[in-house]
């Protein structure tokens, strides 16, 4: 009988919208993130690192980049003759055809595949966050303590506590209490929604909660866990952690990357990170380009100047244009003569000669200020920018614009501009 | 596709020099992150060729190693695939492989147990694109016994290292002159050939059975005038990387937009085997001109017209010019390099200084990293 000692559920069903135009076209875990990798690249190289080979990947929202980028697994090593990586999308059922409704509900929907490989645990993670961590040692202590759910936590400064789910621990890490944003915290350790369940513990609860609507693990499962007094045990993780579900945060994390022993080091020989990565030629930079504290991805041909910047795979960038604080991401071209400050330019979109992005006062964004309001202006994929025009910050841009679309050559600061169209 | 590939890799390569003694000529590195087989092994993939044997001897590691999964030129196949063939001892054979031909002789079987009517035979160490279908075309269409690729060469070209050949206005080769001193001919042989697969296999037979074990002498320049030779002339970029000067020129190829454009930008695509490297990665103080850098380098300091491979590390305040730094090279601060090639995993101390006076020099490092 086949038999996993521990299997990996990656939930990476969620949009993310607050990466605006990003995540319009793709899922949050396959926004691009340093340069070459997709943000799945990370839970997924942490799974095979650990020596975790099978897993299971959860997708609903937009999931054609997430499935042609997973394949069968190959750049992960996650291409097994039992195991290795399967994407699970919601399917129809004789009864009860739903969609995935919420974190807890998608598992659920999966207890057939879990069952298949026998496991005793099983590792609940999540698709958009940016860090290295070995689950074998949570693991270890999951065993240790003979808990039946391990929370990894990290501790978050104390007034920024009230925005996280808070675990309450006794002094040996054992969970005596589980606070969901509270007003008054009482302690600082966050969830950082990896989960390790004792796999028969699991069934049981998600079982026992299947007719909740909206079923979710913080706020249902671990709940439920907690009233039934099974054994709860908070894991605490000191490494780097980066959640990059908002823009700022995500051109950030970024940004970390350019310096010059970074945080987060991609580096290391110990604990790679894979991904699906082209055989992609070295990058030329000419005799007129300037480029320092910047990392830039294969097969780039690079002849302006580039400061501070995380550039993608197959990027052209034309003469005399200046780039700054700014992410460009795989197959952009970029004119001649442009000035790009403080920039998020996704896949294969082009703009023209003398452009400019990133200038102006900046102002709030008329569609989403909750979302464009740090002063990045953002390109969707695909879009098109004419030659000679000035683009503000807080701006956010889809579609093939023309001439036409900025009046006198302008497009001020805080203003979104969606060309539809195939 | 109607044709076997046989990548011949085997050889010792005097004209390398120091580069040549870890590695097969196959396993140079070349362009920054491709190694010189993966031309070949790209062009046989891209030409639909279902089943690749490649025969390896010298320093047969290098190779065996750049090659442990067939998958990244998409030869993990059920049908065919990528076959790896080193000498072995037999029940009739104890010898390594004593020519180009004798390789083919040990591997009989391989040609044998095949089913496809045509063989490509070709070489590891040229830097070329060609569809191999266009050669077999025109094989069949002069219902020739063999078919040799050749390129004319510039004139003034040291012809030297080269066989050239000699095609009347049909395109038959008429003279076949192996090194020659003094050269007839510009046109040179580009090392690949189609036969058909009997035909080979009868030829090899009776070579081995008269212990001549060339493929070119014995074979090529033997049957001339008996069997129907014809010449493919190719226009398009070709390279051999035999020697440390046609290397060092090689990969400053592609520092030129029209080389870059050929091999990297128009399809179909070169494979390698994927590194997994992070970005490469520019400090404060890099400045880098008219430079190809390739993932998982790390550049503080300047670099002018130079290839720069895979996983480099240049320290702050060091100068490089027209320099090629191979994988994996360690270059401390304040370093001056120029007109070198430094051998891959090399480590130098802060401070060194190699110039390349008269021609292009190979310097070969061997400090301990990290106790610097």
């Amino acid at each position: 009988m086949v038999k996993k000692e521990m299997i990996a559920m990656l939930l990476a069903g969620g949009q993310g919208s607050r990466l605006g135009i990003l995540t319009s076209k793709m899922a949050k875990p396959a926004v691009a993130f340093g340069g070459k990798y997709r943000i799945i690249d990370f839970p997924l190289s942490n799974c095979i690192n650990s020596g975790v080979d099978t897993v299971g990947v959860l997708t609903q929202y937009q999931p054609l980049r997430l499935n042609t980028h997973i394949g069968i697994g190959i750049p992960w090593d996650l291409d097994r003759n039992i195991g290795g990586v399967t994407v699970l999308p919601p399917y129809e059922k004789v009864e009860n055809t739903e969609w995935y409704t919420g974190t807890a509900n998608a598992i659920l929907q999966n207890i057939a595949y879990m069952e298949s490989y026998n496991p005793d645990y099983v590792l609940i993670l999540s698709g958009d966050h940016i860090y290295k961590m070995d689950y074998e040692v949570m693991l270890d202590f999951h065993k240790k303590n003979n808990a039946d759910v391990t929370i990894a936590v990290m501790p978050v400064p104390w007034e920024e506590a009230n925005r996280f789910g808070i675990m309450v621990t006794d002094e040996n890490r054992r969970i005596v209490e589980f606070q969901e944003k509270p007003a008054k915290p009482a302690s600082n350790l966050a969830s950082m929604g990896i989960y390790i369940f004792t796999w028969k513990k699991l069934k049981e609860a998600l079982l026992a909660n299947k007719d909740q609507p909206n079923l979710d693990f913080g706020m249902h499962v671990i709940p439920y866990c907690r009233e039934k007094d099974y054994p709860l045990y908070a894991y605490e993780f000191n490494g780097y952690w980066k959640d990059v579900g908002t823009l700022n945060s995500y051109w950030q994390a970024n940004m970390e990357l350019v310096d010059l022993v970074p945080e987060f080091n991609l580096y290391e020989e110990y604990w790679k990170i894979y991904t699906n990565s082209r055989a992609t030629p070295p990058q030329y930079l000419s005799p007129e380009s300037e480029i320092e504290k910047s990392i830039v991805a294969g097969g780039c041909e690079i002849y302006g100047k580039i400061y501070n910047s995380v550039i993608g795979c197959g990027v052209k960038i034309g003469k005399n244009t200046v780039i700054r604080d700014s992410i460009i991401m795989d197959d952009v071209e970029i004119g001649e003569d442009c000035i790009l400050n403080k920039a998020i330019v996704a896949e294969r979109a082009k703009i023209g000669d003398r452009v400019e992005l990133g200038v102006f006062e900046e102002a709030e964004n008329e569609t989403n200020p909750n979302i464009y309001n740090s002063g990045i202006c953002t390109i969707g994929e695909d879009s098109i920018i004419p030659d000679d025009v000035k683009i503000g910050k807080n701006v956010c841009i889809g579609g093939e614009t023309t001439a036409e679309d900025y009046a006198g050559g302008i497009l001020p600061s805080g203003k979104t501009l969606i060309k539809a169209g195939e | 596709m109607k044709a076997i590939g046989i990548i011949l890799a085997g050889g010792k390569n005097h004209g390398l020099g120091p580069l040549s003694e870890k590695r097969a000529v196959g396993a140079m590195p070349v362009a920054g992150s491709y190694r010189a087989i993966d031309f070949c092994l790209s062009n046989m993939a891209n030409s639909k060729v279902q089943k690749v044997g490649v025969f390896t001897q010298y320093n047969s590691g290098s190779l065996n190693s750049h090659l442990s999964s067939s998958k990244w030129w998409d030869f993990g196949r059920k049908q065919g695939g990528l076959f790896v063939f080193t000498p072995s001892i037999t029940a009739d054979n104890g010898f390594w492989y004593r020519g180009t031909a004798d390789s083919i002789y040990q591997n009989l079987d391989f040609l044998k147990s095949s089913h496809e009517p045509y063989v490509i035979i070709a070489s590891a160490d040229c830097v070329y694109k060609l569809d191999y279908n266009k050669v077999l075309d025109y094989h069949i269409e002069k219902k020739a016994d063999i078919t040799v690729v050749c390129k004319d060469m510039p004139k003034g070209t040291n012809l030297e290292r080269y066989g050239t050949v000699k095609m009347n206005e049909e395109c038959r080769i008429e003279g076949f002159e192996e090194k020659p001193l003094v050269a007839k001919s510009n046109t040179i042989s580009c090392g690949i050939y189609i036969v058909r697969r009997h035909q080979l296999i009868d030829m090899v037979e009776k070579a081995a059975k008269e212990e001549r074990y060339d493929f070119v002498r014995d074979i090529l320049i033997r049957y001339k005038d008996m069997k129907h030779i014809y010449g493919y002339k190719i226009k398009d970029y070709w390279s051999n990387i035999g020697t440390v000067e046609d290397y060092y020129r090689t990969n400053m190829d592609f520092l030129k937009p029209e080389t870059r454009d050929y091999f990297f930008k128009q399809l179909p695509e070169v494979y390698s085997k994927v590194a997994d490297l992070p970005p490469a990665k520019f400090n404060t103080g890099a400045r880098v001109k008219n430079s190809l850098v390739a993932s998982g380098c790390i550049i503080n300091g300047t670099v002018e017209n130079s290839v720069v491979f895979r996983e480099a590390y240049i320290g702050n305040n060091c100068v490089i010019k027209n320099s090629i730094i191979l994988n994996d090279v360690y270059i401390g601060d304040n370093s001056h390099i120029e007109n070198c090639i430094v051998e891959s995993r090399g480590t130098m101390r802060a401070g060194s200084e190699y110039i390349g006076d008269d021609g292009i020099r190979v310097v070969v490092e061997r400090n301990d990293r990290y106790i610097l």
